[in-house]
């Protein structure tokens, strides 16, 4: 599946800008994604692409409107050297995983490449590259399924009081 | 190692009634929950979604409408209908469009207390820490699972402590100090990090500076910005609701990841330039850029006080006719005491455009956006490429005082030089 690759510091506004953050529907979403800085992705993206970009991804908003037009385009996975705290959140509670690695700096925009996140590494021209591990607390998320499918699962949460 | 904890080591073990680290991942009872018209609806659909049927406690949810107001659209109206009902429905006080924007309201509502733990659907949440509390935005799935259970997961984050000591020069203050720390810590420098203020400057500092600069916190990544509470903060609190006294002051050994200081007298005014919050320059290099839009409002700089630098720099003048001011004062209280002091009659006398609280052309949908080529100054928080209208548009952000001097000239202006 083909490599997006974007820089540093990619905010929020230009994943999904302003205006339209009436819409919550996530393909409807993603023919604004972008728009604007990169107007190709909304037209070209399909299925199973990745996005990789530099440091700081998702910077911005706390609006869950851009994990979702990301979503919607069909990516699923997204590897950048560090995301913004919210985004992060967000991508992982809307079923978007954001993957950390030092190895987005080596990946080029185009390329072909496979994740595989239960043995933990990402395969681009016959070369492997480890990712960093995901928070326990998180991946407890990922594995029910979203936080969605942790909830409902969950009737009642303890609290540190507890 | 020293074995004194940070503010925020200190209200995660208040909370839980043990003591808690930073790197700790918790299960949090929350004070508070903020929610307005654009990401609530995603959040209330959540919490449907996750079985939700009453929210943990209505009084503990703040709900209003600042975005797009009065609705810019029909779905807009759609969102805020639906938003109506739900409040109606749960027994939530519900500010509707009337008070402006959230995170004022929040606070000058009485409605967050040194100490807690409160989260709100947008990222400049984080303004809270001016009263305080440990505040952070977060996404609407995470707001549909805090009003289901009133408790969320938080790693509880490492400080950067912050001191700034010496006195403002004249027409610099808060934001060009908070302008200026974003220009060193960078756009990520505190990613999941708290952000601890301290020191002479901040004492002396009245709560609107405080709130600006907890404000942006999260313009360095911050999942916090905290003022610890001292008797400026008691004495702005004092009407606003019962507040008990809570010791969350630093210890003098506490564990900080990194230390930073400031002296605030060699200050300048500061300018944020396109398009990134982190590329911070003295006003002196980039005045004579010309300007074709001035903001001057946002939770970040939309109080009397923003309201009073900005008018005392007009003066009995009149801004240029070269380009549009929009001003917007932060809540209806803000908009009152603006208009009593007489100032809203002096910006109109002046030319420019003065509008109910809101958001403004700081969310770049509802009113105010750029077309390509054009250039704005705006007191508000992001510059991001797109954030007032056209990608290729320019956004420069700056402090209430240089926006004014700006809109005197019609170009980037040394407030001091006015």
């Amino acid at each position: 599946m083909r490599v997006w690759k974007f820089g540093n510091d990619i905010d929020t506004d230009a994943i999904i800008p302003g205006r339209f953050l009436t819409i919550y529907d996530e393909k409807e979403l993603a023919t604004h994604a972008f728009e604007g800085t990169r107007d190709e992705f909304s037209q070209k993206a399909t299925d199973g692409d990745i996005i990789v970009a530099g440091r700081n991804f998702g910077c911005g908003s706390s609006r869950e409107h851009a994990p979702l037009a990301i979503r919607g385009a069909g990516v699923r996975v997204i590897i950048a050297e560090s995301f913004a705290r919210i985004f992060y959140r967000n991508a992982i509670n809307t079923g978007l995983l954001p993957v950390t690695s030092s190895a987005a700096k080596e990946i080029q925009d185009g390329a072909v490449i496979s994740v595989d996140t239960v043995e933990g590494y990402i395969e681009s021209d016959g070369t492997r590259y480890p990712i960093d591990p995901v928070p326990a607390f998180l991946l407890e998320i990922i594995r029910a399924g979203g936080l969605v499918e942790y909830a409902r699962a969950h009737p009642e949460v303890k609290t540190c009081t507890e | 190692m020293a074995n004194g904890m940070t503010v925020a080591e200190k209200i995660f073990s208040s909370k839980c009634g043990r003591t808690i680290r930073a790197g700790d991942v918790v299960m949090a009872g929350i004070d508070a929950a903020m929610i307005h018209d654009i990401t609530g609806p995603l959040a209330i659909t959540q919490f449907w979604e996750m079985g939700g049927e009453r929210v943990f406690d209505p009084q503990k949810i703040i709900l209003l409408f600042d975005h797009q107001i009065p609705a810019d659209s029909i779905p807009a109206a759609k969102n805020h209908v639906m938003m109506r009902a739900f409040a109606e429905e749960q027994g939530i006080t519900n500010y509707d469009l009337r008070e402006g924007v959230c995170h004022q309201v929040a606070v000058e509502k009485g409605r967050v207390a040194p100490g807690d733990i409160v989260v709100g659907s947008d990222s400049h949440t984080c303004m809270y820490g001016a009263v305080g509390a440990f505040a952070t935005g977060i996404g609407s799935t995470d707001m549909g699972f805090a009003l289901k259970y009133g408790a969320l997961y938080f790693r509880v984050p490492e400080t950067i402590r912050v001191d700034a000591v010496g006195t403002f020069g004249r027409r610099v203050g808060p934001k060009d100090l908070v302008l200026r720390m974003a220009g060193d810590i960078g756009a990520d420098g505190a990613t999941y990090r708290a952000l601890e203020f301290g020191g002479s400057a901040f004492s002396s500092m009245h709560m609107a500076g405080r709130m600006t600069v907890s404000n942006m916190a999260i313009e360095m990544g911050g999942k916090a910005g905290i003022v610890p509470p001292d008797a400026v903060t008691m004495e702005y609190l004092k009407d606003r609701g019962s507040f008990d006294p809570v010791d969350i002051a630093p210890d003098s050994d506490a564990t900080y990841l990194e230390k930073r200081g400031y002296d605030v007298t060699t200050l300048s005014p500061q300018v944020a330039i396109p398009h990134n919050v982190d590329n911070v320059a003295p006003v002196e290099e980039v005045a004579g850029r010309k300007v074709d839009q001035v903001f001057i409002g946002s939770c970040t700089n939309g109080r009397f006080e923003d309201m009073k630098e900005a008018a005392e720099v007009l003066g009995d003048d009149t801004f240029s006719e070269k380009l549009r001011v929009i001003i917007i004062p932060a809540s209806r209280d803000e908009y009152l005491k603006t208009l009593r002091a007489g100032l809203i009659e002096r910006f109109v006398e002046a030319g420019a455009l003065v509008e109910a609280p809101c958001c403004g052309p700081c969310m770049g949908g509802a009113f105010g956006l750029l077309a390509p080529g054009e250039v704005s100054l705006s007191t508000s928080n992001r510059n991001f490429r797109g954030r007032q209208g056209s990608t290729e548009a320019e956004v420069y952000l700056c402090s209430p005082a240089t926006a004014a001097a700006s809109a005197l000239y019609g170009e980037i202006t040394d407030p001091r030089e006015v």
